[in-house]
């Protein structure tokens, strides 16, 4: 601290160099984060002291069921159901939305009256009115419309727990996906069809070609949060008594009394298969996102690399710096 | 004839946009469709490429009846104001795309695009996707996605209303040297007097969605059949009743025969050209000369001149209407 800067005498230009020479820089400092941080840290020790000392979490006993064939069965059938209801869910989706985008006032409002009936419905209700049809029609034939039946069989056979679960899960799905698929319709801009009508491409290829490709930069986010609701949405068809991992994991606890540690089986399975979807979801979403912006943000994995090539050239640079000046 | 368009109306709702429209498009002519915004322009350029139906009346294509026909069965090219590039594809593929469609065999694809890519100046570009070109650069895709296709006739709807004026004086230009090179049949719409007398060969002024006029550029500007298309066409100022073009006035500091007098009331330098503002019995008016003849003169405001409209030049009375 020999030379600070001298206020109201007169300082010459060389004087004014030395003193800017002799100056320290000094980094910025920050003592809220810091502290902010400190505290943060704190509460996570806590938490996962608590997790691990208390032997109430049983974690001997989640670590024994965790890979369970009857767990990792449940796990299959709840995957199951979930690629059955969102696929099938997104294809019927798909339909109401074009119909809802037709010119056919007709098909707009069945479209319409869909979506307003099966989103209005809770879940439960419609999966338990699908496992009690057989109640209202014993028996559902095939065969012309109001004409004669081919065959018939009985509701009973047709539509097991299994089946009505996932006609269950599809119709409802339908309602959700119909509004995210239309909502990206409408995303791409109308002029582009008219360009494709101009340049002689049919009604189906433009939807085909021009207009899901690029929907789908829309659709994906939400879809993926559908596709994660469903994951999870799946558990409530215990109630039909189908072994999905919820209802699995409930059976398990019923006879060996843990029931702490066995819904943490269920937790740390939907953690996982929630983790793979999310990461899916992001590389799905840059497969889309071409051309939607000027450059495509990079993946985490190219994120690392880049980050340590320039951790190399600064250090290169150093050395080139220290050889240079000696 | 290229396109033949017969008594064609239109209206949206009650309005009507189009009314008993009549014209002719000659074979490799380069067409302006000229009017004011909500003149119906676009909607008759629409109507004939099929993007929208007429009411009533009949559009040929080629000598063909095209009224009823789909946009893709009228072999027609279309260039939009916002370009319309399929964003989720390169600007090889944008410009493939009609012929990809069309089943043809990928050398000749190739071929045809990069052909058509050089003749925009995009050939560099061939891989990049619309989001990373200007807007210059993405309407020359545009367009040549439109010639890809071999189209009979090429519509372009404002083609650089989008675009700054800089790049819009290029791509005029541009335009014009393109038809010189593909003669294809080409009709534009634009509110832009200056952008059709300069590219145009024939011009159709459009205004409330009748024809006012059709002619070349300098018939229409000389020869304009009413106040409007003359008003519309460039700058005028009124004089004795009639609307004159302001470089076709005559001003003379002595007394001329036929010749008003009007009091000097400005004088405003732009460049080479002077503005000298009248006043003629309490109406404003004024006369451009050149800034050689205004300093020969020595103007002053508040001088007493003597004004006429040139012999040579057309005038429009306007007590007639």
């Amino acid at each position: 601290m020999s030379a600070a800067p001298v206020l109201g005498g007169t300082v010459t230009a060389d004087e004014a160099d030395e003193a800017a020479e002799s100056l320290t820089i000094v980094k910025a400092r920050h003592p809220w984060r810091w502290i902010a941080s400190a505290v943060v840290l704190v509460l996570l020790a806590m938490a996962v002291n608590a997790l691990i000392t208390n032997p109430a979490w049983d974690w001997a006993i989640v670590g024994e069921y965790l890979f369970a064939p009857s767990v990792l069965e449940a796990v299959a059938f709840t995957i199951q159901l979930t690629v059955l209801g969102i696929v099938l869910g997104f294809l019927l989706g798909t339909v109401l939305a074009l119909m809802r985008l037709s010119r056919s006032p007709l098909l707009v409002s069945v479209a319409w009256s869909y979506v307003w009936l099966f989103r209005s419905v809770p879940l439960i209700l419609q999966l338990l009115f699908w496992y009690n049809l057989a109640i209202l029609y014993r028996r559902i034939s095939f065969g012309v419309p109001f004409g004669p039946a081919l065959f018939d069989i009985g509701t009973m056979d047709l539509i097991g727990p299994v089946t009505a679960a996932v006609i269950g899960l599809t119709l409802h799905q339908a309602a959700y996906a119909a509004e995210i698929v239309r909502s990206g319709f409408l995303s791409v801009d109308q002029g582009q069809l008219e360009a494709a009508s101009a340049l002689g491409i049919p009604r189906t290829r433009q939807l085909f070609r021009i207009l899901l490709p690029q929907a789908m930069r829309t659709i994906v986010p939400t879809a993926g949060n559908e596709i994660i609701g469903l994951v999870k949405g799946t558990s409530v068809v215990y109630i039909m008594a189908l072994p999905e991992l919820f209802y699995q994991v409930q059976v398990i606890y019923n006879r060996n009394g843990r029931v702490i540690a066995m819904l943490l089986v269920a937790a740390i399975w939907y953690l996982l298969l929630t983790t793979v979807l999310s990461v899916a979801q992001y590389y799905v979403e840059r497969r889309f996102g071409r051309g939607a912006a000027r450059a495509l943000p990079p993946t985490p994995l190219q994120r690392v690399r880049g980050v340590l090539a320039v951790r190399r050239a600064a250090r290169d640079q150093r050395l080139v710096d220290l050889g240079g000046g000696r | 004839m290229a396109i033949e368009v017969r008594d064609v109306n239109k209206s949206f709702g009650t309005t009507p946009v189009l009314r008993d429209v009549s014209i002719d498009v000659e074979s490799g002519s380069l067409t302006a469709l000229l009017g004011p915004s909500g003149g119906g322009k676009s909607t008759l350029l629409r109507v004939i490429a099929g993007l929208e139906q007429p009411d009533t009346g009949t559009v040929m294509i080629s000598g063909v009846d095209a009224t009823r026909l789909s946009p893709q069965r009228r072999n027609v090219g279309f260039v939009f104001q916002h370009y319309a590039a399929f964003k989720h594809l390169s600007v090889f593929r944008n410009v493939a795309f009609g012929l990809e469609i069309r089943k043809r065999p990928k050398d000749e694809i190739r071929k045809r695009v990069m052909e058509l890519l050089e003749l925009v100046h995009l050939e560099k570009m061939a891989d990049r996707y619309p989001s990373q070109l200007s807007g210059g650069q993405r309407q020359r895709m545009a367009l040549a996605r439109a010639l890809a296709v071999e189209p009979e006739v090429l519509l372009l709807d404002e083609p650089f209303g989008a675009l700054d004026a800089q790049v819009r004086k290029e791509l005029r230009t541009w335009l014009r040297r393109l038809h010189d090179e593909v003669h294809v049949t080409t009709v534009f719409v634009t509110h832009d007097q200056e952008e059709a007398i300069e590219v145009a060969d024939t011009i159709v002024v459009l205004a409330n969605g009748a024809v006012e006029q059709v002619g070349s550029p300098a018939e229409v500007y000389d020869n304009p059949a009413n106040p409007f298309v003359m008003r519309f066409l460039g700058p005028v100022t009124e004089i004795g009743g009639s609307l004159v073009r302001p470089h076709d006035i005559e001003i003379s500091t002595t007394p001329t025969e036929g010749a008003t007098e009007a009091t000097v009331s400005r004088i405003v330098r732009l460049g080479f050209e002077v503005r000298v503002e009248l006043e003629i019995a309490g109406q404003e008016a004024w006369v451009q000369v050149t800034r050689g003849f205004a300093e020969r003169l020595a103007l002053q405001p508040g001088d007493t001149v003597n004004v006429r409209p040139n012999p040579g030049s057309r005038s429009l009375a306007l007590s007639a209407v």
